[in-house]
């Protein structure tokens, strides 16, 4: 036991509690597994103690010791490595994947987490060093909230508006609204489709969000968190009944087909509004500097 | 060897418009739907309608 015990404990103890304040097992079921957890939360454990060793570190003047951070930094970088090939292992096996674009998101998440235990610990044990206990917890409900901040992303209702359309044929052709989906040849199908589909348009709210909703990435994150959600009606062997998401070229609205097994509107529409905006999709053309002056994109 | 875009078979009521390609010629709209229903699972593919006598069964 020496003067810095104490403060270590505490951080790693704050490092490990913001862990697992972000692990929430959530409707993507990702991680769900309990093995896939003690892996996060032992990398955790290690992020925390990193963090929180190199305070202690500082004021004892071992400065070679942070260079270890630069080891943890390659350390996690293995962590998104890790969720991003199991992530398309299993891929290949979903009745709707995720998609690249998606599972390269919840890789960097799960990667950026990691940093963000060794920050909580650094704060925390610095508050605790430099001043007292009570300051250390006060630093660390700050970096909570930090965390949380960081960690939570937009989302698809805050870019655009969700509206249900009965799905319909034009011959052989499916339309949600004006847009076309596919090409059905069989009339059984169109029956079974008419009967369990249920379309969407997503209308952009600004220019922005146009170029957001058009990757393709950000489509299938739609449409798997849906068919998550709320199940869907197909099995291998039926690729006529796929759910799809097709663009209206004029104006940038989506149409989304889908086929559910629990057929509720407003459900739904709550699920397609909570879909995360992934990072990796998000367009700002408005941001651009040529679109900075002239006429306002819409 | 994976097959994408392709078409596997074709299935028709007027084999006067189809040449080449691996055709079903069907006596009514009846059997071309049942062999397009049969083929499609067979084959993993989807029916595509070209026109009200002509099926195609595609390889996404």
């Amino acid at each position: 036991m020496n003067e810095y015990t104490y403060p270590i404990l505490f951080g790693v103890t704050i490092g490990v509690l913001t862990r697992l304040y972000l692990l929430k097992t959530d409707y993507r079921q990702y991680p769900t597994y309990l093995h896939g957890k003690i892996i996060h939360i032992a990398l955790g454990f290690i992020a925390a103690g990193l963090g929180t060793i190199a305070v202690p570190a500082i004021m004892e003047k071992e400065f070679a010791a942070i260079t270890f951070l630069a080891l943890a930094a390659s350390q996690f970088r293995d962590v998104r490595n890790m969720e991003r090939n199991t992530l398309n292992e299993l891929d290949q096996y979903e009745l709707v994947p995720r998609g690249k674009t998606y599972i390269e998101g919840i890789a960097i998440v799960f990667e950026g987490r990691n940093y963000l235990v060794i920050f909580a610990s650094f704060l925390s044990t610095f508050a605790y060093l430099v001043w007292n206990i009570w300051l250390g917890i006060v630093a660390a409900a700050i970096a909570f909230i930090v965390a949380r901040k960081l960690m939570s992303g937009s989302r698809l209702g805050d870019i655009v508006e969700v509206e249900y359309v009965k799905p319909h044929f034009k011959g052989a052709g499916l339309y949600v609204d004006n847009i076309y989906i596919m090409n059905i040849g069989l009339e059984a199908r169109r029956e079974e489709i008419l009967r369990y589909g249920m379309g969407f348009i997503l209308k952009p709210k600004n220019f922005n969000a146009r170029s957001t909703i058009a990757n393709l990435g950000q489509r299938q994150a739609i449409l798997h968190d849906i068919s998550t959600a709320l199940g869907v009606y197909r099995d291998s062997g039926t690729p006529a009944l796929v759910p799809l998401a097709k663009r209206d070229l004029d104006d940038g609205r989506v149409g989304i087909f889908i086929l559910p097994q629990e057929k509720d509107v407003e459900k739904a529409k709550a699920i397609i509004r909570n879909v995360p905006t992934l990072e990796n999709a998000i367009r700002m053309p408005t941001k651009s500097e040529t679109n900075q002056t002239g006429r306002v994109l819409r | 060897m994976t097959v994408e875009k392709m078409i596997l078979a074709v299935i028709t009521t007027s084999p006067h418009k189809v040449a080449g390609g691996v055709t079903f010629v069907c006596e009514n709209n009846e059997e071309m739907q049942r062999i397009a229903a049969n083929l499609e699972a067979i084959l993993d593919g989807i029916a595509h309608a070209l026109s009200d006598d002509l099926l195609i069964i595609v390889k996404h």
